[in-house]
């Protein structure tokens, strides 16, 4: 494993390999098997000015560490970032296009990166984007690399917009007497002005719901929400100190126990039907729908069950991918390759250094 | 001759009515809202189906014939004039909104679906389309796309990309392509985010699937007034640093103040060098709690007059003289260029300084318009297009405010795009190797150089500028330059 401590060693790197594949913190252990260049060596922050609400740093900087800072002046990465207690990158969550449940407010990952500056399949080194709120000029390179899995190259440093932190939180667990009524919940709250921060399921009935603001009248809105819930025979639970909670969610502690985890993007009227189709898993597959039922989380540890998922993914023509696990390839179901995708690809990694799952195995000792 | 080959082709397609090559009928497409620019294409087609529009395409690779799809040409940027001898295909006729999910709010719409059509369609049920550009009353949500187009509520909200969940588009050489889907949360790469804001160059969307939001319940709009702009910046700062997230800030100069009062009487403050526009929204409680925190903060900053909007009309009042503010400009000067670059947010008091030294030593008078909450400078650069090298002055003056903005660390274009007329400035905020991907990813999307060629990137020859007067939408009020 090669681990380079500056920008240019990077470059030297990808200069002078045929292959590159990179992990930072190692918190997806399906996406950092087959790496062989560490970007752990290549952290810190570059710039943080607290008054400009953005902020720029390495890439395998750890995503706590940021949290923490920001929290110093009141300000989050209001996509909340997961897996930051497991050592979580900044370049690795964006390699990885994974927002947690809070990105149901204000966006995900993709809406606050603002500029990336990274090293193409020739070791040359690009900057996309800015760091600046707003910016239009030139190719989306950022965006592009959200989601990719390192494809188009490595990303060395970044550049996020942050907003001010809610003064408070508080969540509410609702419990239902059936998914479908706890699902009809969801489609009610979504359409709601509530201006929810969270809004999670978890089957077989519950939902978790957060919201954040002005200690003042979270007290009023809560009890707002409450009341709607309860027209739909919801028995309600509320936590005012919810840190934990959210933090367990981040950090899939549901899902610990087992070795795989999978993420399905998907829409809500799917969940029931998803949810038949694991029953025939006989308990084997623990799960959570995240925004809004916009995301399943999948996790279990019988092996028998992958080649079921993947013909239930195949079926239902849903592109996923596995966060933890042994996997072949972490990319399941349809492929989100396309002629736009393998274009870009050709531009920005000519050699193809960067492929993912390439059939040619890691060059030995890496 | 390339293109009479492709016209023979495309006769079998179109109907006479829908492929105008009569000089004539081509004039109204030969500019867009940066009236500065024109060219004159060579013909013009308006398909009424996206298989048309996938047909015309292959055809135009076939042929080598460059093209432009054309939504209502409202580009601030010249991002919209057509290739010179090219083919226009104006999408206008695609304006169907195929698909509307008021519970899981999403709504597939084709391109020349107006901006504001979708709100209006789906208000019944409490939800909206967030990006609010100024011409949305006409601009096209394929226009949005290709330029990923913001508005006053970016801040909070984000751009035309943030809003976009899939899209089917065809790419220079025919080939279709589906980006994305209908969940908010997706895996592989963001190829949605990489095709909006490509300017047309990566080709042309036929389907898009945008995310609608419930309305905010409540909304509360403030006007304070300062005795200086930068008393009136140094509130944003305030507001910022507070902790509030409101859903827009605007700033407008006394000349923008001037040209929105002789235009809409929206009865701004007569005697304010500055107006701070501020919007909060969201659930009504917390709203009211945040009021009481503004409130105060304006108070405090020196502000001559506070008024909050009493109801939804006044709010609108509040906002009318903001957004018609630019077309307003047209009564205190036969001409102008309106720039979008951006600077930092703690930077702008700085900006508007030396925007105001440039004025001076330009002799051009400048009114600003701002989106203070994003850093987004609005300096309308007013000129006399009758008075020989008055267009050029200004262009000139118009760089120098560019590479201020590329100085302070900021941007070149915030929402209207590089299009034509800041593409001499493009490599001045990038690096060489910055360029020459954007070059090679172009080429390895479109090797012919097709879709909308000497967009973005410098390296076609450009239309001639010249001084044509305001755009005849602008001239009446309808679009505006934000």
């Amino acid at each position: 494993m090669e681990s380079p401590q500056d920008i240019p060693a990077v470059q030297e790197l990808v200069r002078a390999q045929s292959r590159i594949r990179v992990r930072g913190g190692g918190s997806k252990s399906a996406l950092a098997a087959e790496a062989n260049v560490s970007l752990a060596g290549l952290s810190g922050m570059v710039q943080y000015d607290a008054s400009e609400f953005t902020f720029t740093a390495l890439a395998g900087t750890p995503v706590r560490e940021v949290a923490e800072q920001l929290a110093r002046h009141g300000q989050y990465l209001p996509f909340e970032p997961p897996l930051a207690d497991d050592g979580a990158t900044l370049g690795g969550t964006v390699a990885a296009g994974l927002s947690g449940s809070a990105r149901y407010r204000y966006g995900g990952v993709r809406d606050f990166l603002l500029g990336v500056r990274l090293v193409d399949g020739r070791g040359e080194l690009v900057r996309g984007g800015g760091n600046v709120v707003k910016n239009v000029a030139g190719f989306d390179l950022p965006k592009l690399m959200v989601g990719s899995l390192g494809r188009f190259g490595v990303v060395v440093e970044l550049s996020f917009k942050v907003f001010p932190a809610p003064e408070r939180t508080s969540t509410i667990l609702a419990e239902f007497g059936h998914l479908d009524t706890a699902m009809a919940a969801v489609d009610r709250m979504a359409t709601s002005p509530f201006d929810l921060m969270c809004l999670d399921v978890e089957p077989p009935n519950r939902l978790w719901i957060r919201i954040g603001g002005i200690g003042d009248a979270l007290h009023a809105r809560l009890a707002r929400l409450t009341s709607l819930l309860e027209m739909s025979d919801a028995r309600i639970g509320m936590f005012a100190d919810d840190a934990e909670i959210w933090q367990d969610v981040s950090q899939f502690r549901w899902a610990r126990e087992n070795a795989n985890l999978v993420k399905i993007p998907l829409v809500p009227s799917e969940v029931p039907r998803l949810e038949a189709r694991i029953a025939r898993w006989n308990g084997e597959v623990t799960r959570r729908y995240g925004v809004g039922g916009t995301v399943a989380y999948l996790a279990w540890s019988e092996p028998t069950v992958r080649e079921g998922l993947e013909s239930t993914l195949a079926a239902a023509h849903r592109s996923s991918l596995a966060l933890w696990g042994d996997w072949p390839d972490p990319r399941l179901g349809p492929s989100t390759d396309n002629a736009m995708s393998d274009r870009l690809a050709a531009a920005l990694d000519p050699q193809g250094k960067f492929a993912i799952a390439a059939a040619v195995a890691a060059p030995p000792g890496s | 001759m390339p293109f009479n080959e492709l016209l023979s082709d495309l006769a079998a397609l179109y109907p006479s009515d829908r492929l105008l090559t009569a000089a004539a009928q081509i004039m109204p497409y030969e500019s867009d809202g940066l009236t500065a620019f024109r060219g004159r294409p060579s013909g013009v087609v308006l398909p009424v189906t996206a298989d048309e529009v996938v047909e015309t395409v292959r055809l135009c690779h076939r042929h080598d014939v460059p093209f432009m799809a054309r939504g209502s040409g409202t580009s601030l940027s010249g991002g919209s004039v057509p290739v010179p001898d090219g083919l226009v295909i104006g999408l206008n006729r695609l304006n169907r909104i195929l698909r509307y999910d008021p519970l899981h709010r999403v709504a597939v719409v084709e391109p020349g679906v107006i901006n504001l059509r979708v709100s209006e369609h789906v208000a019944a049920d409490g939800l909206y389309y967030a990006p609010d550009p100024s011409s949305g009353p006409v601009c096209t949500i394929g226009g949005n796309v290709a330029f990923n187009s913001g508005g006053v509520h970016c801040l909070k909200y984000g751009m035309t990309a943030n809003h976009v969940l899939g899209l089917k588009c065809v790419l220079p050489d025919g080939e279709v392509v589906t980006l994305g889907g209908e969940s908010l949360e997706t895996v592989g790469p963001d190829l949605i985010g990489m095709f909006a804001g490509s300017e047309g160059l990566f080709g042309i969307a036929l389907e898009i699937t945008l995310r609608l939001l419930p309305r905010p319940e409540v909304y509360r709009t403030f006007l304070a007034a300062y005795d200086t702009l930068s008393a009136a910046g140094d509130a944003v700062s305030m507001v910022v640093a507070s902790g509030l997230l409101p859903g827009a800030m605007e700033i407008m100069d006394r000349l923008a103040i001037d040209a929105a009062e002789a235009a809409v009487n929206a009865g701004y403050p007569a005697d304010a060098q500055a107006v701070f526009l501020v919007e909060l929204e969201g659930p009504r409680e917390e709203v009211a709690a945040e009021e009481v925190r503004l409130m105060k903060l304006l108070d405090d900053s020196g502000a001559t007059e506070i008024r909050v909007a009493k109801d939804d009309a006044e709010r609108l009042t509040f906002w009318k003289g903001r957004k018609s503010a630019f077309s307003a400009v047209g009564r205190l000067s036969p001409d102008f260029i309106v720039q979008d670059g951006v600077v930092p947010r703690s930077r702008l008091g700085e900006a508007l300084g030396e925007i105001e030294r440039l004025s001076q030593e330009f002799g051009i008078r400048v009114a600003n318009v701002f989106h203070a909450g994003d850093g987004n400078l609005h300096p309308l650069i007013m000129y006399d297009g009758r008075v020989a090298g008055a267009l050029e002055n200004a262009e000139r003056l118009a760089g120098e405010i560019l590479r201020l903005c590329i100085r302070m660390g900021g941007s070149i274009t915030g929402e209207h795009g590089v299009g034509l007329e800041k593409r001499a400035y493009l490599g001045e905020m990038y690096e060489a190797a910055d360029t020459r991907t954007m070059f090679a990813i172009r080429d390895a999307i479109d090797p012919k150089s097709l879709a909308n060629r000497g967009k973005m990137l410098p390296d076609a020859e450009a239309p001639a500028l010249a001084s044509h007067g305001a755009h005849p939408l602008e001239q009446q009020g309808v679009i505006s330059r934000m």
